[in-house]
């Protein structure tokens, strides 16, 4: 093969707040987390690939793509932006 | 599954232990106390306050010790502590779909998915198994801690390896968790085990695990 093709191999680790065999939670809050993350640090800012890697390891692609669709649309369920500091 | 062997030769050992036990005190009792050779009458045993305790307190012993075994296996199945990858299973009807998304390729930025259809009789080589074989299968690295996500898109499927002592349910949204270790090189056959519809006989499950370079390189061929 002439190009290198690279491959980079990552898993998400145990993570204390998602301890259960169900972790459809830690797959959405990871995506949530992401999003977050990008709105406020830019695409390129790297510790929120971390969130990156949790999720696409952890979630289904479709799931993935119907949320990145419902994100287009601004019918997401959760709030992406970044929050403005409440004022007391 | 080192750890489901072990529960079940452990409890074997109480199931010989209560049979033995049993049979003796059945067949002696059919033998020594029948109607022609009785050697004492029953008419004034009417309380044996330690006969009764000791047979409240001995079962009782051996249903902890049976218990507490079969709960640490329970609830070390629970955790998945330092996976080295994960892969992603997902029922559709009626076919199995994986994913391996911890291989990102970095320049296309793809990841590795794909279904794994039954092969029909026409299609079957000799040597292959009838309704357990699949056109793709998943392969999977030996001596790699494994994690495995499985969940479903349409109905509940189950997603049943009984040589890799995984049986876990498939719920559309929800994302079940389990972790294989696999210690040798094999071809490791599983079946949809929760009735899904008319296509349930036909969505089997194929493992092959490989040494991890092999894998590797027939990853980076994909």
């Amino acid at each position: 093969m002439a190009e290198e093709k690279k491959l980079d191999w990552i898993t998400p680790q145990f993570d204390p707040r998602f301890p259960n065999p169900n972790q459809t939670v830690h797959c959405f809050q990871s995506y949530v987390d992401y999003h977050k993350c990008i709105n406020i640090k830019g695409d390129e800012f790297a510790p929120c690939k971390v969130f990156l890697r949790t999720f696409t390891s952890l979630c289904p692609n479709g799931w993935v793509a119907k949320w990145d669709e419902q994100r287009e649309q601004g019918i997401f369920p959760v709030k992406l932006e970044a929050a403005t500091p409440k004022e007391e | 599954m080192e750890g489901i062997i072990e529960l079940h030769d452990n409890i074997m050992f109480y199931i010989l232990l209560i049979v033995v036990l049993v049979c003796w005190m059945i067949s002696s009792a059919v033998v020594n106390f029948n109607e022609y050779n009785n050697h004492f009458s029953m008419k004034y045993l009417n309380h044996g306050m330690v006969l009764e305790i000791v047979w409240t307190i001995f079962p009782c012993l051996i249903l902890l010790m049976i218990a507490s075994p079969s709960f640490i296996l329970l609830y070390l199945n629970d955790e998945v502590v330092l996976p080295a990858m994960t892969v992603k299973a997902i029922g559709y009807q009626w076919y199995w779909s994986y994913e391996l998304s911890d291989f990102l390729n970095t320049t296309t930025n793809q990841t590795i998915e794909f279904d794994s259809y039954l092969l029909n009789d026409e299609m079957l080589e000799l040597g292959q198994m009838r309704w357990l074989d699949v056109d793709t299968w998943l392969y999977v690295p030996t001596n790699t801690h494994i994690r495995f996500i499985i969940t479903s898109m349409d109905v509940i499927h189950d997603f049943a390896v009984p040589s890799l002592g995984i049986k876990i349910d498939a719920n559309p949204g929800r994302l079940n968790m389990t972790s294989v270790i696999i210690n040798r090189n094999g071809v490791f056959y599983g079946m949809c085990s929760e009735l899904c519809g008319v296509g349930h006989s036909m969505m089997p499950i194929k493992i092959e695990s490989v040494n991890v370079e092999d894998f590797l390189s027939n990853i980076m061929e994909y």
